[in-house]
């Protein structure tokens, strides 16, 4: 039948969305978007990304094999947008809801039922498009793809090429279909996520490794959350990668055949993926197999750390395309893109750029510029007027241990980065020492409050009187005797004895410069 | 039976169509709420005729509506025009609602009481809606079309949903998954098709008015077999919304009237753009009705200086004596009118019918995907979900729907799609260009609707080519996504009172309001005619 078109169902366990294309002049990404986000799935925690690089578990004499031959990897990534709605009808979509309870007469494609376009789809796609230097052409139109099981609609330029914007499927995405063969009539289809927006980014085959695979796929993630397109969320399947790998003999022009690697669900995994089919298909060329790497679609296997085979390709798939005629032509203007381009928030480059350039380590700029809203909040610290390299340490040393102790992100606590801001000051202006700041900084973290209340409150303010300071000294040396004699006796390492003393006695408010310099005057004081 | 009906009074305007007595624009009485300041004299518009007389008391809706359920219970057997009727309560009772608020003087609809059969591929919230297939057999849809929400909410009452030839493929109605129906005017022959039930129902007056869909000519066609007036309108002036998709860049909704008056104020209630479909269009639409002015007000050449073209292809070989000297005379009414009439040539007028087939058929396998017996419609029991999609539509779908599909997935193919799909898209491009040329130059085209007038059942129906030969006339229209309005102009012999003849008004973009005026002009003045077919005007 030629004709399963806009049918809604898939057997497989993964999704292919519509997508918008975005394509860089030279090729380099080829963008696939899907997108998850409603009103409950912003709020939810993202994670940042982050690269594991795995120990290798090739043996040496596979990294020789491997040696003599040259990688080619492109990767294809899905990004479901955070629009509200979906992409041709206006029923929100939220991950996680129970099947069917968001779905309307165009989702579900129902005789007689048309797409309209959410505005809000080709805006993000525009976003994208502009965060990854795509060239956008003006006028774009919507052709539709006929493939068995599922149907997309797919928004792309003409002849010209170098555009791409939105696609979206509409009554035809997908998602999870349970079909239970032994009992036909029992089988489920949940079309909450028909006609949910993706965007597609295909990369030009410029990487070489898996670790450079897996830093493309979190620099894209950075990209989406920076810009709000997306939750990137790859547990959720926000983002999702699709590799292609071939491998070639050094030196060799023409690429080999290329294996198309699913379900990767971290970046780590990816990683694995790639450079386990490197090695395997390395193997395989240097027993004069080379046949034998066929085009064909392979899964990662998470349990086994191994591809296997999904499925051959059979000859080119034949997708019909033909103009869609339910849709018009999207005719964007020079002054709406203008208008998003100025709007565009500073993008991860940047933000590490100017990390760099304020004096900050590879190392700092990396952990803040990683999560966007790490980021934010340290600029809002910063331009609280707090030091820059204060502001990494408390943000990178104890707030992130807290965050992690406590799985919560950095939304969640409650200090405000203009209350970190006077912590800082506070300890810095002597107001306060280091230890009680720190004392402080998690309840602040965990309530709330400002710093200056809760000093108040709490009569924390630093003894930096040196008549004070001398009499608790006065004090403790007094009822120390024996320390005391031994101390002069040689045994310098008291000092340290009495300073906590006089230190407790205080309860941690004595400014630490004067007592140690005044006790060393009376502990020397010999006669 | 038939003779016992007691015929209300304003019934016997019917028949009288066509004549020049003089009738003055109708003021409606007793000082009711009246939306239009223009109204067509009520012997022109059975719409008008039915508001008159609810509102000047002299007849309920409710005896409007049973004096149709009568005519619809004693003909449909013989005719079979619906393929669902609304349960007679229903319909009265709706027609009581209207009653009530009569005689409470309260405002009621400009269709109040009017009684509209509906297309069976535009869906209805509350009845059946089948499109003609069996893979759609007792399907429901949630939610009514917007042309169909429009008509109620103007105070119109759904009587049932028409039959059709499956999604609207085919030309007689013969291609319907479920019954054949007769033309009311010879019950040996096809009604015409795809829109075969929505015409009968008008020609047979079982209704007042109907909605039909015109893809390649499936309004015009039928409405020239039927001798009713049928009107296809621009592409983008009325929603598609609710309407199955067959071909979706050539689909358009349209209407069917016993005048030319009920067809504009039919196609005035269901126009403007529609948010559920981007397609339709911004345009205001402009009034369609206070046109519809008395023959007596009219000068002796109404039409004076009118450019009209007969579309020289269309009177040319292969078209049926009968009908070409039909057309001539329709064209001498127009002169005598005072039109200017002259031929124009339309060199690609040819090329329209299999760059049609490739793109219809193209757009259908696409759109009919959908149906796979999984969310909707009648799905086969197997055991597997392959064989369930397969035996489902192997099932569900007629062999005219199998063959569209299989021509429109071949057309659309990786190796064919240059060859089938593109070039049939170019054509597309010259002929609407060739139209906006000769439309430039002239007011109207004219031509026949179809090359004969109606067949008999079975005649064609194993013979695909010679069926889709009978659409030259229409499927450039669709092509270049024009307005088009059919209305009876003369017989050929057949049948026990000869076959009616349609003569095709083509308009340039949006200008439906053109055809609608000459139309009624012509209709007006054509004498010596009665377009009530011998089936009912026994009974009236």
């Amino acid at each position: 039948m030629a004709s399963t078109m806009f049918r809604t169902i898939q057997i497989h366990p993964f999704l292919i969305r519509p997508a918008a294309l975005f394509r860089r002049r030279n090729g380099v990404f080829y963008c696939t978007m899907k997108s998850t986000q409603t009103q409950t799935a912003t709020q939810e925690k993202q994670q940042p990304p982050k690269v594991k690089v795995p120990q290798h578990s090739q043996s040496k004499t596979l990294d020789k094999i491997a040696k003599d031959y040259e990688a080619i990897i492109g990767i294809e990534t899905h990004v479901q947008l955070s629009t509200l709605t979906k992409a041709f009808c206006s029923c929100p979509y939220n991950y996680g809801s129970q099947p069917n309870t968001s779905i309307c007469p165009v989702c579900m494609g129902l005789p007689g039922a048309l797409p309209i376009l959410n505005s809000k789809v080709i805006e993000f796609a525009v976003k994208l498009g502009l965060a990854l230097n795509c060239k956008l052409s003006l006028n774009s139109k919507f052709d539709r793809k006929q493939k068995f099981g599922i149907t997309r609609v797919h928004m792309e330029e003409d002849a010209g090429k170098l555009l791409h914007s939105g696609n979206g499927d509409y009554s035809q995405a997908i998602t999870s279909l349970t079909f239970n063969y032994n009992c036909p009539k029992s089988f489920r289809v949940d079309l909450n996520r028909a006609g949910v927006p993706l965007l597609e980014i295909v990369s030009e085959p410029d990487m070489r490794t898996g670790i450079e695979a897996a830093e493309y796929a979190a620099e894209l993630q950075r990209v989406v959350r920076y810009l709000g397109v997306s939750n990137g969320n790859m547990q959720e399947g926000s983002l999702r990668c699709d590799v292609n790998v071939s491998i070639r003999p050094i030196g060799q022009l023409e690429f080999g055949t290329k294996v198309e690697i699913k379900n990767l669900n971290s970046f780590s995994s990816i990683n694995r993926a790639i450079d386990f089919e490197i090695s395997r298909q390395a193997v395989l060329h240097s027993q004069g197999q080379g046949d034998q790497i066929v085009q064909e679609t392979r899964l990662w296997e998470e349990g086994a750390q191994k591809t296997v085979t999904m499925r051959k390709k059979e000859g080119l798939a034949d997708y019909r395309y033909f103009p869609e005629p339910d849709l018009p032509e999207v005719i964007l203007t020079q002054e709406y893109v203008d208008s998003i381009q100025s709007s565009l928030p500073e993008l991860p480059e940047m933000k590490r750029r100017r990390y760099e350039t304020m004096g900050l380590s590879m190392q700092d700029v990396l952990f803040l510029a990683n999560d966007v809203n790490v980021a934010d909040y340290f600029d809002a610290t910063i331009s609280s007027g707090a030091d820059i390299k204060s502001s990494a340490n408390w943000i990178m040393g104890d707030i992130a241990a807290y965050m992690k102790n406590e799985k919560v992100s950095i939304n969640d606590i409650k200090l405000s980065a203009q209350e970190l801001a006077e912590l800082i000051a506070s300890i810095k202006g002597g107001t306060i020492s280091g230890k009680i700041g720190k004392e402080i900084l998690f309840e602040l973290l965990a309530k709330g409050g400002t710093v200056k209340g809760l000093i108040e409150e709490k009569d924390l303010v630093q003894i930096t009187d040196p008549a004070e300071i001398e009499k608790m000294i006065d004090k403790v040396i007094s009822e120390n005797p024996k320390q005391l004699e031994q101390y002069r006796g040689g045994k310098t390492k008291l000092q340290g004895f009495f300073a906590g003393q006089v230190m407790k006695l205080s309860k941690g408010k004595a400014n630490p410069g004067l007592l140690n310099k005044i006790l060393m005057e009376k502990l020397n004081a010999k006669s | 039976m038939l003779s016992t009906i007691q015929t209300p009074r304003w019934l016997s305007h019917l028949p009288s169509r066509g004549h020049t007595k003089s009738c003055s624009l109708y003021t409606l009485a007793s000082g009711q709420p009246v939306t239009t300041t223009s109204l067509p004299a009520a012997d022109q518009s059975q719409i008008f005729s039915i508001r008159e007389s609810l509102l000047s008391r002299h007849l309920t809706a409710a005896e409007v509506a049973q004096s149709y359920l009568s005519r619809l219970k004693q003909t449909e057997p013989q005719i079979k025009s619906f393929l669902h009727v609304s349960e007679p309560e229903k319909v009265l009772k709706q027609a009581q609602e209207i009653d009530k608020k009569i005689s409470r003087n309260e405002e009621v609809g400009p269709l109040a009481g009017t009684l509209v059969a509906v297309k069976d591929n535009i869906c209805t919230a509350d009845m059946p809606s089948t499109g003609g297939s069996h893979i759609l057999e007792g399907y429901r849809p949630p939610f009514d079309a917007t042309a169909v929400k429009r008509l109620k909410d103007l105070g119109a009452i759904v009587v049932g949903k028409t039959n059709l030839d499956e999604f609207g493929m085919g030309s007689s109605t013969e291609a319907s998954g479920f019954q054949v129906t007769s033309n009311p005017w010879d019950l040996s022959r096809v009604p015409g098709g795809s829109s075969g039930g929505s015409a009968a129902a008008v020609s047979a007056r079982q209704c007042v008015v109907s909605l039909g869909s015109d893809t390649g000519g499936s309004v015009r066609q039928p409405a020239s077999f039927c001798g009713v007036v049928g009107l296809k309108p621009t592409y983008g002036r009325v929603s598609r919304f609710g309407l199955m998709a067959y071909a979706s860049s050539l689909d358009v909704i349209g209407c069917f009237g016993s005048s030319v008056a009920d067809t504009g104020i039919l196609l005035h209630a269901i126009s403007g753009q529609d948010a559920r479909d981007a397609t339709s269009s911004k345009r205001e639409v402009p009034d369609l009705i206070s046109q519809f002015i008395s023959p007596s007000s009219l000068k002796s050449r109404p039409l004076e200086g009118l450019k009209v073209g007969l579309i020289r292809e269309t009177v040319d070989v292969g078209v049926d004596t009968g009908v070409k000297t039909a057309i001539q005379g329709a064209a001498a009414h127009l002169e005598e009118l005072g039109c200017i009439l002259r031929e124009v040539s339309l060199p690609s007028f040819s090329l329209g019918l299999p760059a049609y087939y490739i793109l219809a058929s193209s757009e259908s396998s696409s759109n009919l995907s959908r149906y796979d017996g999984v969310r909707y419609g009648n799905q086969a029991s197997s055991d597997e979900l392959n064989s369930l999609y397969e035996d489902s539509r192997a099932k569900g779908f007629g062999p005219e729907v199998k063959r569209r599909i299989l021509m429109g997935t071949y057309a659309l193919s990786a190796g064919y799609y240059d060859a089938y799909y593109k070039r049939a898209q170019q054509v597309r491009t010259i002929i609407r260009k060739s139209f906006k040329a000769a439309l430039d130059e002239n007011d109207i085209l004219i031509s026949p609707a179809a090359p004969s007038a109606a067949y008999r059942i079975g005649e064609k129906k194993n013979d695909p080519l010679a069926m889709y030969a009978g659409d030259i006339m229409t499927v450039n229209v669709n092509l270049a996504g024009l307005p088009a309005l059919v209305l009876p102009c003369g017989f050929v012999e057949g049948g026990a009172a000869g076959l009616p003849v349609g003569l095709q008004m083509i308009g340039a973009a949006f200008d439906e309001e053109k055809l609608l005026k000459v139309g009624h002009i012509f209709e007006q003045t054509l004498q010596g005619y009665n377009f009530v077919p011998p089936i009912i005007s026994d009974v009236l």
